[in-house]
């Protein structure tokens, strides 16, 4: 029943009330499971979505055109405000860029140092993810509050590392801001080996739970076309199939010296999206302990210039496999200390455009779970 | 789906596995009861900056010489310098206003990078709230001030390499001063007293004003200056960078340095 | 069985009412309130304990600690809720249908109260022994969705709509498996009398023989459940409960991932605190009926009556905040189906597996028929089971999925 034809009091129902109408519902920006202050104008027919309209930048905070106003340096801690869950990635993927233009070299440790710190904020992302995920589908908070349980080890990592938790602003342009403290690589040695045992409980709550796969199991589904042609990455494309992991194609930093595999999923649906990111954690582990066993001794930054002046007309686009997806940086100088043009390719921003395709024909409960299992931060996707 | 869901009884066996621990596992039951225990601060956690004097007198010890680096260098801009005056009008190398805008700040530590004279450093105090949104979230000079033992005592390891990283300093400056006098002194053995002098003079006043110059009027200005940086020099040696020095400093200090609490205070 | 507590309440009863012979009118009035305000006042004491149990339960499921500030272990934590609730403003929407949204929690309250005085909490002890007294409470139990929907209808509020009718179809759907698992003890026991039913769930043998062993095992292994019908039909009558008193996974009517709160989004202050305690009190009702169908009501072996009463509906509420604590929720369409598919033929199925018993019971012997039961009855309901999500198309068939690794 749409507003207009709603009686405004008592029960006067003439039978043109009673028709089956169309119930616009506004889920948002204020909702709980919205991830934010993201909107959802849903159409239903009964409880079906028969239209659904994401409606973002409510937390547009001008990134782009901030960082065109100050020198390079000062763009990394806005970094972080990105998609402020993998603060490192970000920090990564703007330090790649500005490397990849200026032809700077990276140090092996500093290298090592970035895998073990891009591999963590995986773990952290996904963990949250699927904390998020199941909380959506309806659980009392109980698999998030474990999965939080996790990440806040994690955290204190990363605050031991870098002062701070979330916002970390750790790396530089050539390599990382600060060595490793005394005791850190014990500490993340003993929290990295515990982990498994915590997804194994993690498995056991809940991979099985019928009301899970019932659920979850074709619902939201993304064939491989249409994730390729909606422009999908990360975890959600290779749900549908899609075997396209930047740290195997690009190889960036040293991933090619790291023994890993890029779990697939078959179906496309919001349960495979949920497993591969558990799966995906399990590869991580791996690759952090191999990094954790070669990290070399060396400089932790390589030899930069003072200033950062681009030649004029310099164009560069650097991306890395966020925990979401390819998070790209393109950046265009004009000679000065600032960019002339700076773009973020938000992975989370271009999944959320298949939102709609998904949702249509499921029930509002459905539309709830597919945006959890798209993996959005508000942060990134309104910039 | 038979009579009994396997994965839902599987499901409820971890519940209660974690609620039956949380009694006796610590791993089980994180919670900080926040006002009556507090969380471990580690001595690396940064919050929002503050001015670190020496000695007694916060005004007299004052490292900051107002060179504005940090508040160029601050992405949101909220640092606020303006110099100090004599009573001749005559500026001194001291700031009259410090101002940081907390409600502002992000924490970045961009303008600790900068400084040129581990003036200004991350507290890690985390209870900022405060009953006045504006003027109490603006932090001035005088609260932003805090002792050298102070952050001795908040970030052990830190402190204790800057303090190293000035005594090398001065010692440094010291010897190039001497080098460069006795340098002097032998040219101006031709020449009159009072024009060596005048030299010395100069060249102490280059050196202190260098790091806060742009590197142009730095190179040409006081090319014998220690910290005048090449356009392309690492940045490990570069002041502006005094973190990459600090990291690469870590390990040797630490077998230097042995004051009894450090161990303690390092977890 | 030492019934004891239970006969002095009823003799304290007695001697109060004995002071009023003079007057006829003033004892009926006094013999209303002394049937009714203890049960009231002690249900709502039980209400403000079990807020606090499941959030201490929940917290601890979830590894926090829970409520701790107010009084000892937070055992005051419901009253400074009361008095929170109290304080709050009562917000009214503009645009609502104010009677009906005045009107909807006391509609949800008065059945809830009502059906509380069917349950034989001990020997005797019983607000409103009525011989019909299970037939009356599932009756008084389904107006809730009335006021549900009232309450989601008057506020005028799109979320408040879906959740009423969300609402409506969940509970008229439930209420059919519901009932006819609960068929199977009326069937059974010969009576819908509460009494009668948990007098059914002693081994008339053993209890009485004056032998210890019998008498404290006649009194626990005679209960429904531990027959194969009854074993089915505590949990259909479970999991129907579960969705009757809008607990987790069927708490879809306030889903708040979803719909916010549902019916409650636009109740605030002492109409939420009334909708909270009616909606505890109906899950107590329920948990309290199937203690009495199934557990063997107060019956129980060396304590009186009422404890063992209390102790299986405190045990029953806390497998409720335990499943509370682990399960995601169902969707609606899936609800439904798992009430119309699934749940109700195997309560028909359970009916005849219960009449084949009680013939095999009265033609061959208890045991002949416990075994016979458990083999052959409780094993076509499994087979049924399969069967149906066999015709159900459910995706849970196909399996653990496998996942491919590429290089």
């Amino acid at each position: 029943m749409s507003t207009e034809t709603m009686p405004a009091r008592g029960f006067n129902l003439s039978k043109d009330d009673l028709g089956a109408d169309i119930l616009e519902i506004a889920m948002g920006p204020h909702h709980p499971s919205t991830h934010g202050v993201f909107r959802m104008d849903l159409k239903l027919d009964g409880e079906t979505v028969v239209d659904l309209k994401p409606i973002f930048g409510y937390l547009h905070r001008n990134h782009e055109k901030l960082a065109e106003d100050i020198p390079y340096p000062g763009s990394m801690p806005f970094t972080d405000r990105l998609d402020y869950l993998c603060g490192m990635t970000n920090n990564w993927a703007y330090a790649l860029s500005l490397e990849k233009m200026l032809e700077v070299e990276v140090p092996e440790r500093a290298q090592y140092i970035r895998i073990i710190c891009a591999e963590l904020t995986r773990l952290v992302n996904h963990c949250l993810l699927i904390g998020f995920f199941i909380n959506d589908l309806g659980a009392l908070g109980t698999p998030l509050l474990y999965a939080l349980r996790e990440r806040e080890k994690i955290l204190d990592l990363f605050e031991t590392l870098s002062g701070a938790r979330m916002m970390v602003n750790y790396m530089r342009f050539g390599g990382v801001r600060c060595d490793l403290p005394d005791g850190w690589l014990e500490e993340c040695k003993r929290i990295v080996d515990k982990f498994p045992a915590f997804l194994d409980e993690y498995e056991t709550l809940l991979n099985e739970n019928e009301i899970v796969i019932t659920r979850s199991q074709n619902v939201g589904v993304l064939t491989a076309e249409e994730a390729t042609n909606f422009s999908i990455t990360g975890p959600m494309l290779r749900a549908s199939g899609v075997n396209y992991d930047l740290r195997k194609v690009d190889k960036y930093g040293i991933y090619d010296r790291f023994d890993f595999k890029v779990p697939l999923g078959a179906h496309g649906d919001c349960y495979d999206r949920f497993m591969i990111r558990m799966l995906e954690m399990r590869e991580s582990i791996k690759i952090l302990n191999q990094a954790m066993k070669d990290l070399p001794d060396g400089d932790i930054i390589g030899k930069v210039p003072r200033v950062f002046k681009p030649a004029a007309g310099t164009e560069v686009y650097g991306r890395i496999e966020s925990p979401k997806g390819e998070l790209g940086f393109y950046l265009v100088a004009d000679g000065s200390t600032n960019p002339y043009r700076f773009k973020v390719r938000p992975p989370s921003f271009i999944n959320l455009t298949a939102l709609r395709h998904m949702c249509i024909g499921h029930k509002v409960a459905d539309a709830v779970i597919i945006l959890g299992s798209i993996d959005i931060v508000l942060g990134e996707v309104d910039r | 789906m038979s009579l009994l869901a396997k994965g839902i009884l599987q499901g409820m066996a971890v519940t209660a596995k974690n609620f039956f621990q949380s009694y006796y596992k610590k791993d089980r039951l994180p919670t900080v009861q926040y006002p009556e225990e507090k969380s471990t601060v580690n001595q690396f956690t940064r919050n929002i900056p503050f001015l670190v004097f020496d000695g007694d007198d916060p005004i007299d010890g004052m490292r900051c010489t107002a060179c504005t680096l940090c508040e160029k260098a601050c992405p949101p801009q909220c640092i606020y310098i303006i110099k100090d005056k004599d009573e001749n009008g005559k500026p001194i190398k001291r700031p009259a206003v410090f101002d940081i805008d907390s409600s502002v700040c992000m924490s970045c530590q961009l303008c600790v990078e900068v400084c040129p004279f581990e003036s200004i450093r991350m507290d890690s105090e985390f209870e900022l709230s405060n009953e006045n949104r504006f003027e109490g979230l603006l932090l001035n000079r005088d609260e932003l001030l805090r002792s050298n033992e102070y952050y001795h005592e908040i970030h052990p390891l830190e402190a204790q390499e800057t303090d190293d990283r000035i005594v090398a300093k001065e010692a440094e400056a010291a010897a190039k001063k001497k080098e460069r006098e006795e340098k002097a002194r032998k040219a101006a053995e031709a020449k009159k007293a009072a024009a060596e002098k005048k030299a010395a003079e100069e060249a102490t006043a280059a050196e202190e004003a260098a790091p806060a110059t742009e590197n142009k009027v730095a190179e040409t200005e006081a090319p014998k200056a220690e910290a005048a940086p090449a356009e392309t020099a690492p940045t490990a040696e570069s002041p502006t960078e005094p973190e990459a020095k600090q990291a690469d400093a870590a390990p040797e200090p630490k077998a230097e340095e042995e004051t009894p609490e450090e161990p303690e205070k390092k977890e | 069985m030492n019934n004891f507590i239970d006969h002095k309440i009823i003799e304290l009863g007695h001697w109060v009412v004995g002071f009023f012979d003079e007057y006829p009118l003033l004892k009926l009035v006094v013999q209303i309130l002394l049937y009714t305000l203890p049960l009231m006042l002690s249900f709502m004491g039980a209400f403000a304990f079990s807020t606090w149990l499941e959030r201490k339960g929940l917290a601890r499921i979830q590894n926090r600690p829970g409520p701790n500030r107010v009084g000892i272990f937070g055992l005051l934590q419901p009253m400074a809720d009361g008095i929170k609730m109290l304080l709050k403003e009562d917000i009214v929407p503009e645009e609502s249908d104010k009677l009906f949204h005045l009107l909807a929690p006391v509609m949800l309250m008065v059945p809830a109260m009502i059906a509380i005085g069917f349950l034989p909490v001990g020997d005797g002890l019983n607000a409103l022994p009525l011989d019909s007294a299970i037939l009356f409470f599932f009756a008084i139990g389904s107006m809730n969705t009335i006021a549900v929907f009232m309450a989601g209808w008057s506020s005028r509020n799109k979320y408040s709509l879906l959740g009423g009718m969300r609402a409506v179809a969940q509970m008229i759907s439930y209420e059919i498996p519901l009932v006819l698992s609960a068929v199977t003890v009326i069937m059974i026991a010969g009576s819908l009398n509460g009494q009668v039913i948990v007098a059914s769930q002693q081994i008339s043998g053993w209890v009485g023989s004056g032998d210890v062993v019998k008498e404290f095992f006649g009194q626990i292994l005679g209960w429904h459940i531990f027959k194969p019908w009854g074993f089915a039909g505590f949990i259909f009558f479970f999991v129907a409960a579960l969705a009757e008193a809008n607990r987790s996974p069927f708490d879809l009517p306030e889903a708040d991932s979803e719909i916010i709160a549902g019916h409650l989004t636009e109740y605030s202050g002492f109409k939420y605190a009334i909708f909270f305690i009616a909606e505890y009190i109906s899950a107590f009702a329920i948990a309290g009926i199937a203690v009495t169908l199934f557990l063997g009501g107060w019956s129980g072996p060396i304590l009186s009556g009422l404890p063992w009463f209390v102790i299986k509906l405190f045990s029953l509420f806390a497998v409720m905040i335990w499943i509370r604590g682990t399960l995601p929720r169902l969707r609606v369409d899936q609800l439904m189906g798992y009430a119309w598919k699934f749940l109700m033929p195997l309560a028909i199925l359970n009916i005849f597996v219960a009449g084949f018993y009680y013939f095999a019971e009265q033609q061959w012997g208890t045991w002949v028929a416990l075994i016979g039961g458990w083999i052959f009855g409780f094993g076509a309901l499994q087979l049924a089971a399969k069967g149906l999500s066999r015709l159900n198309k459910s995706p849970l068939l196909k399996g653990k999925r496998v996942y491919q690794y590429a290089e």
